[in-house]
C-alpha cells in the first residue's frame, strides 16, 4: 500500500538521442545489452514485427514472443548525412539504411567502420548492436 | 447534391522570416482570397486552419485566427497532415459543403518557421517520421528523400544530373514568381562546381540544389457550394476529383523504394472520381520538396512509366511550353516550403492557371489542373483535380 511505483524508463537508452522512454516492449533494450537485436512474433497468429510491438493488427491480440534479428538482410537503400539534427552533430557523416530481411525490414545505420566505397545496394548484411555515447544503445549494419 | 468550386484564393508573400506575428501571416493570405472572391468576411460560415503543429507556440491557433480573421462565431478547427495539411484542409472543406452543413468554408494554411534554427527544424520535421525507432538514428527529411533517390537511380540509371535539370527548371520559373523565396537563376554547372553551394552535399545523392528552403508564409481558398459559386463567381474552379492515402511510417512498413504509394493510391482515386486520366491534365503542381520528389510524382502520377520520369525532363516535357507543364510557379523548390500553407499555395495556382490569370506563368488555355501534396516522407498523400466546367 502507498509505494511508488518506478518507472519503466528503459527505452530512453536507445540510440543517440531517444525521444521515447516508456514503451510496453521495453526487454528490447535488455536484449540490446546482451548483445541481441530483436523483433515480436504474435503467438496467435504468427505476424511477425520489427521493429517490434506488443499489439498484433491483424488479430488484435497483445501477446507476443521474441525473435532474434539473425542471419543475413540485404540492403535495400541508404544516404550519407553530412549535416545532422540537434543532438547527432558529432556522429556526422554517417550512413542511414533500410535492410530487408525477407519476412521484415530493418531500419538503422550502417556501422562507421564501413567504406562508403564498399556500400552497394543489394549487398548482405547483418545487424549487430552498438554501444554509443553515455551508455546508450542501437544497432549498426555490418557486411556479412 | 451540387458541386463544389473554389471561388477564391490567396498567398502571402513566402519568405525567410516574416516580420510579424502567425496571426498577421495569416491574415495576409486571408486578405487576398477573399477580396479574389469579392465577399465578405460574414459570409464565411466555417473555417478550417492548416499547419504541422511542431512549429507553433500558439497551442489551438484556429481561435486566435478566427478571433483574429473576424470569424467569430461561426466554427473553426485545426487540421495536420504535414506538408500535405491545407489538400487535407480542402478534403474537409469538400465534405462540409458536399454535406449541406456549410454554404462557403475558407481553408486557411500557414507556417511560421523562422522562430527555431534551421538544424531544429530538421530535428522537429524528422519527427514527423517514427520518433520511437527511426529519430535515435539522427534522421532528417532530406536523408529519407535521399534513400528514396538512391533506389531510384540504381534501379532506373537516374543521374544526379537529372535531378539537377528538375531544379533548373524550378528556377526558370522562380524568378518570375514575385511570391517565392528563391528567385535567382540556378545552371546545371553549379552542381559540378565544388565552389557553388548548390553542389554542397546534404545527404548523399542529395545536394544542397536539391532541396528547398524552408520558409514563413500562408495561404488561403475560398470553397463553396454550386449555388453560391454560380451567384457570387465570374470564373468558379470546380474540384472534380480528390484522392487521399497513408502510409507506413517506419520506411520498415514499406515495400516501395523508387516511387510513393501514397501519390499512387490517391491520384487513382483522383481520375476516377473525376473521370480523367493522365493525357487530360494540362497543368500541373507536385509536391517538389526534394527534385527527386518531383522525378517520382511524374511516374506516380502517370505523366510518365516507372523509370520513365528522366525522359520528361530531359525533353523539357514539364516546362510551360510542354506537353505536361509542372510547377511553372517555382514549385517548393524556387517558392519555399512553408509547411502548413504549401498545398493552399499550389491549389492557388493551378486556380490562377485555370482562370488563365497566371500572367508570366501561364500556359495556354489549360481545362483541368491537378496538385499533388505529400504529407512527411510519403506519409500521406492528397491529390486534388480541379477544372475549368
Ligand atoms: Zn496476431
Amino acid at each position: 500500500m502507498g509505494s511508488i511505483k518506478e518507472m519503466d524508463d528503459r527505452f530512453k537508452k536507445f540510440g543517440t538521442v531517444s525521444f521515447t522512454s516508456t514503451t510496453k516492449i521495453n526487454d528490447f533494450i535488455d536484449y540490446l545489452e546482451n548483445g541481441q537485436v530483436m523483433g515480436t512474433r504474435c503467438k496467435v497468429c504468427g505476424l511477425v514485427f520489427f521493429p517490434p510491438r506488443a499489439d498484433c493488427y491483424q488479430c488484435l491480440a497483445s501477446n507476443m514472443e521474441w525473435f532474434e534479428v539473425a542471419g543475413r538482410g540485404q540492403l535495400v537503400t541508404y544516404s550519407k548525412l553530412e549535416f545532422a539534427p540537434v543532438g547527432f552533430q558529432e556522429d556526422v557523416p554517417y550512413c542511414i539504411a533500410l535492410v530487408d530481411y525477407g519476412d521484415y525490414k530493418v531500419f538503422g545505420r550502417i556501422a562507421g567502420d564501413v567504406p562508403e566505397g564498399d556500400i552497394q545496394i543489394g549487398m548482405e548484411v547483418k545487424t549487430v548492436v552498438n554501444r554509443v555515447a553515455n551508455e546508450q544503445f542501437n544497432y549498426v549494419f555490418q557486411k556479412a | 447534391m451540387g458541386k463544389v468550386a473554389i471561388i477564391g484564393v490567396g498567398q502571402s508573400a513566402f519568405v525567410r522570416s516574416y516580420p510579424g506575428s502567425i496571426r498577421e501571416l495569416a491574415f495576409e493570405g486571408f486578405r487576398e482570397a477573399i477580396q479574389d472572391a469579392q465577399i465578405t468576411t460574414r459570409e464565411i460560415d466555417a473555417s478550417i486552419i492548416c499547419s504541422a503543429p511542431e512549429y507553433d507556440k500558439q497551442r489551438s491557433p484556429a481561435g486566435v485566427f478566427a478571433e483574429y480573421l473576424g470569424l467569430n462565431p461561426q466554427p473553426t478547427f485545426y487540421v495536420e497532415s504535414l506538408c500535405s495539411s491545407s489538400s487535407m484542409g480542402l478534403r474537409q472543406a469538400y465534405a462540409l459543403i458536399k454535406s449541406g452543413l456549410h454554404k462557403i468554408v475558407a481553408v486557411i494554411g500557414f507556417q511560421k518557421m523562422s522562430e527555431i534554427s534551421s538544424s531544429e527544424s530538421q530535428e522537429r520535421m524528422g519527427r514527423g517520421a517514427d520518433i520511437q525507432w527511426e529519430s535515435p538514428f539522427g534522421t532528417m527529411m532530406p536523408a529519407y528523400y535521399a534513400m528514396y533517390a538512391r533506389a531510384h537511380m540504381q534501379k532506373y540509371g537516374t543521374t544526379p544530373e537529372d535531378l539537377a535539370r528538375i531544379r533548373v527548371k524550378a528556377a526558370t520559373y522562380g524568378q518570375i514568381n514575385d511570391r517565392a523565396v528563391y528567385r535567382k537563376p540556378v545552371g546545371l554547372e553549379m552542381f559540378v562546381d565544388p565552389e557553388n553551394r548548390m553542389s554542397g552535399p546534404v545527404a548523399s545523392p542529395l545536394r544542397v540544389g536539391d532541396c528547398c528552403a524552408n520558409a514563413d508564409g500562408s495561404s488561403c481558398l475560398i470553397v463553396a457550394n454550386e449555388e453560391m459559386a454560380k451567384a457570387l463567381s465570374p470564373k468558379p474552379v470546380w474540384i472534380l476529383g480528390l484522392g487521399a492515402a497513408s502510409a507506413s511510417v517506419n520506411l520498415a512498413g514499406r515495400d516501395l523504394f523508387t516511387g510513393l504509394t501514397v501519390a499512387r493510391q490517391a491520384s487513382r482515386q483522383a481520375y476516377q472520381m473525376a473521370g480523367v486520366g493522365p493525357p487530360d491534365i494540362d497543368v500541373a503542381e507536385v509536391h517538389d520538396c526534394f527534385t527527386i520528389a518531383e522525378m517520382m510524382a511524374y511516374e506516380d502520377l502517370g505523366f510518365a512509366e516507372p523509370g520513365g520520369g528522366k525522359e520528361l525532363i530531359r525533353s523539357q516535357a514539364t516546362y510551360r511550353e510542354g506537353s505536361i507543364p509542372v510547377n511553372v510557379d517555382g514549385g517548393l523548390l524556387s517558392k519555399g516550403h512553408p509547411i502548413g500553407a504549401t498545398g493552399g499555395s499550389q491549389i492557388r495556382t493551378i486556380v490562377l492557371q485555370l482562370r488563365e490569370e497566371a500572367d508570366a506563368m501561364q500556359v495556354p488555355s489549360p481545362e483541368i489542373g491537378l496538385v499533388h501534396n505529400i504529407g512527411g516522407v510519403g506519409l500521406y498523400g492528397n491529390v486534388s483535380i480541379l477544372g475549368r466546367a
